[in-house]
């Protein structure tokens, strides 16, 4: 841990030191400097509620394509990195890094959001007054500012792509319903499909297999793995079979530190492990 | 997305939406005959039909129009940022009121020296032994200055008050309690003599506008027919703005604004515009409300206006622009007739409805005319 990545994102990258990092390319503003693998960086990163420390010197490190499971038994403090990571809550220490460069404690929820990193919530939120094709529309990766969106027209190109959207996620019989009318399932796979709309460059999933059906499960987990290499995503899932099965690495929160690291056979042949999550 | 549409088996199909154009057919036709009958018809009655028609307009209703009319716009304008927005606003007398006042402020100079000290001062100036024009009272005179502040005065004191309220996130009932306490502190405020907005009485006694005798029926319907454009544009503009993308986002805001955040808009713009509009445009209606009605004073920030101004967008239909409109016409209407008739059952009355709708059109008039859930 010598020299600290710099937060300024300019040429003068070179100088922050250490390694090959800052030779020979030059970032631009917002852009996700991936050149150590690492694409998201917590060091220490301590949060408390009214004394109740939820994250205790959390450090953790996702590589670039990476497909990560992290676990963890209720208050393991899993949502509550989610909420650090997307800007939702402020650590009391630590840093959190996307990429070498930009630097999140300083942005706030839309500014990470418009960066590259998408959420999917707990419990599913999409615009349920709005139909699932404008749910998608809203959601595509485009001009945030409000003078635009006043004359803004959904050019064909746009309209395709949220057709393949629809697809993926499966909804193309319910783009034009209201996604307040949709089944619990329906509604998660929705807000996945508004996720992939942002085209981010780190996913974070909470709980996204908690009611659906068996296939929609499957099919979540033939999406994963297929975004893995292009998108870098964090699971947290309390479902081990699902687990299981998009599995690389997994990480296991525990009174908000990380426990354990590994395979999900390492993490399972892992003591302390056993003793805390998996019960003994 | 190759790899993606790789897992898919059916080839992707293209179920672009299609853009309905603002307003239905029907919506369309309405709109036209309405401004037809502004427009033409109205003045006919008024000006070319003999008094004693069936048909003739007398000055009493065409200021019962005009009032209910201005009442409309201001509907709508608050619908804007409840219906579709989500922030209920308990203080929207407030932007009425100021775009009276500064209506008020250039018929107070029209008046000349035909006020009852005969100075170049308004009479209560005069009263209050002032020697000269407050600093800013300078302009007032001019209509174009007056025009300039009945858009500006609303909108900035809105656009402050917004950037300070979103911004903090203030939020639901809060927000609510916020913007009532805020048009009562102006109401306080502009009580006093001092002020220099004529205290308790505020304006009145206005003798013309433009030059022209602000009483003559001539004045009264150009007053009017101006109202109905303005009502008729108001909604047309209003219209557009949830029909955009920028009006989707604010719905979606007023649904699920964390979610919003999560998909990278900052809401704090977006909410600051439609509220900023929404000021505005209930200060216009102010300002044609106060030449028609002939005085405009501190009561008008009263917090009583400003919840019935939330009654007529509640009974109308919230979030459906035109149901407001009728939500006016209905309880204003209802109101200037049963103060009238029977003064001690008008809240009875007013009671019952609001009840009677709840139960049986929770979405309001308009409700009545909606077609089925798509």
């Amino acid at each position: 841990m010598s020299a600290l990545p710099s937060t300024r994102p300019a040429s003068d990258a070179g100088a922050a030191g250490s390694g090959f990092a800052g030779y020979g390319h030059v970032l631009h503003e917002g852009e996700v400097d991936v050149s150590h693998r690492v694409i998201l960086y917590l060091d220490g990163v301590s949060v408390s509620f009214d004394g109740f420390r939820a994250l205790n010197d959390l450090s953790l490190a996702i590589d670039d394509g990476e497909l990560r499971c992290v676990i963890g038994p209720n208050g393991a403090g899993k949502t509550t990195m989610m909420d650090v990571i997307t800007g939702r809550t402020r650590p009391d220490e630590g840093r959190v890094f996307f990429g070498q460069t930009i630097d999140l404690l300083r942005m706030n929820e839309s500014a990470i959001a418009r960066g590259g990193i998408g959420r999917k919530f707990q419990k599913p939120t999409v615009f349920e007054q709005h139909t699932v094709w404008e749910n998608l529309e809203l959601a595509l990766k485009g001009d945030r500012r409000w003078w635009r969106s006043l004359s803004w027209r959904t050019t064909l190109d746009e309209a395709r792509r949220i057709d393949e959207l629809l697809a993926t996620v499966q909804l193309e019989d319910e783009a034009h319903r209201t996604a307040g009318m949709l089944a619990h399932g329906q509604k998660q796979r929705l807000e996945i499909g508004i996720l992939l709309a942002q085209e981010p460059r780190l996913l974070l999933l909470d709980e996204p297999v908690a009611g659906m059906t068996d296939e929609e499960t499957e099919r979540l987990a033939d999406l994963l793995v297929a975004l893995e290499g292009r998108q870098s995503i964090v699971v947290v899932e309390h479902d081990m079979a699902f687990v299981a099965r998009i599995a690389k690495r997994v990480t296991v929160l525990h009174e908000g530190g990380v426990l354990a690291e590994g395979t999900l056979d390492e993490v399972r042949a892992n003591e302390a492990v056993v003793e805390v999550y998996l019960g003994r | 997305m190759n790899a993606l549409a790789d897992l898919v088996a059916a080839p992707t199909r293209l179920v672009a939406p299609p853009r309905p154009s603002l307003f239905s057919r029907t919506g369309w036709a309405v709109l036209a005959a309405a401004t037809a009958v502004n427009c033409v018809l109205v003045p006919l009655a008024a000006l070319a039909l003999p008094a004693d028609s069936p048909f003739a307009l007398s000055a009493y209703w065409l200021t019962l129009g005009g009032r209910i009319m201005c009442y409309a716009l201001a509907a709508v304008a608050l619908d804007l940022v409840w219906g579709y927005c989500g922030v209920l606003s308990l203080g929207h007398g407030l932007y009425f009121a100021l775009g009276g006042y500064a209506m008020g402020m250039y018929l107070m100079r029209q008046i000349g020296r035909d006020g009852v000290y005969g100075s170049d001062l308004p009479d209560f100036m005069v009263f209050l032994d002032w020697k000269s024009l407050p600093w800013f009272w300078q302009g007032s005179d001019s209509f174009l200055w007056a025009l300039a502040m009945i858009v500006l005065v609303p909108g900035v004191v809105a656009f402050v008050f917004g950037w300070f309220a979103f911004r903090s996130r203030v939020k639901g009932v809060y927000l609510s309690i916020i913007t009532q306490a805020f048009t009562y502190a102006a109401m306080l405020l502009f009580f006093r003599n001092d002020t220099g907005f004529g205290g308790n009485n505020g304006f009145t006694d206005f003798k013309r506008i433009l030059g022209f005798p602000i009483a003559a029926i001539e004045t009264r319907v150009v007053l009017f027919v101006l109202t109905g454009i303005a009502l008729a544009a108001g909604l047309v503009a209003c219209r557009a703005i949830v029909r955009s993308k920028l009006g989707r986002v604010v719905s979606a805001i007023r649904d699920a604004e964390t979610r919003v955040r999560f998909t990278g808009y900052d809401p704090l713009p977006y909410k600051l515009f439609v509220w900023t509009v929404s000021a505005v445009l209930c200060g216009i209606a102010g300002a044609l409300y106060v030449p028609q009605v002939g005085i405009i004073n501190p009561s008008e920030m009263a917090p009583a206006q400003s919840i019935e101004m939330v009654i007529w967008v509640a009974m109308g239909g919230r979030g459906t622009l035109a149901g407001p409109v009728a939500g006016a016409a209905i309880v204003s209407g209802a109101k200037s007739y049963f103060t009238a008739a029977f003064p001690e059952f008008w809240l009875f009355f007013l009671g019952a409805l609001f009840v009677a709708v709840t139960l049986f059109l929770p979405r309001g008039v308009a409700g009545l005319f909606a077609r089925r859930e798509r």
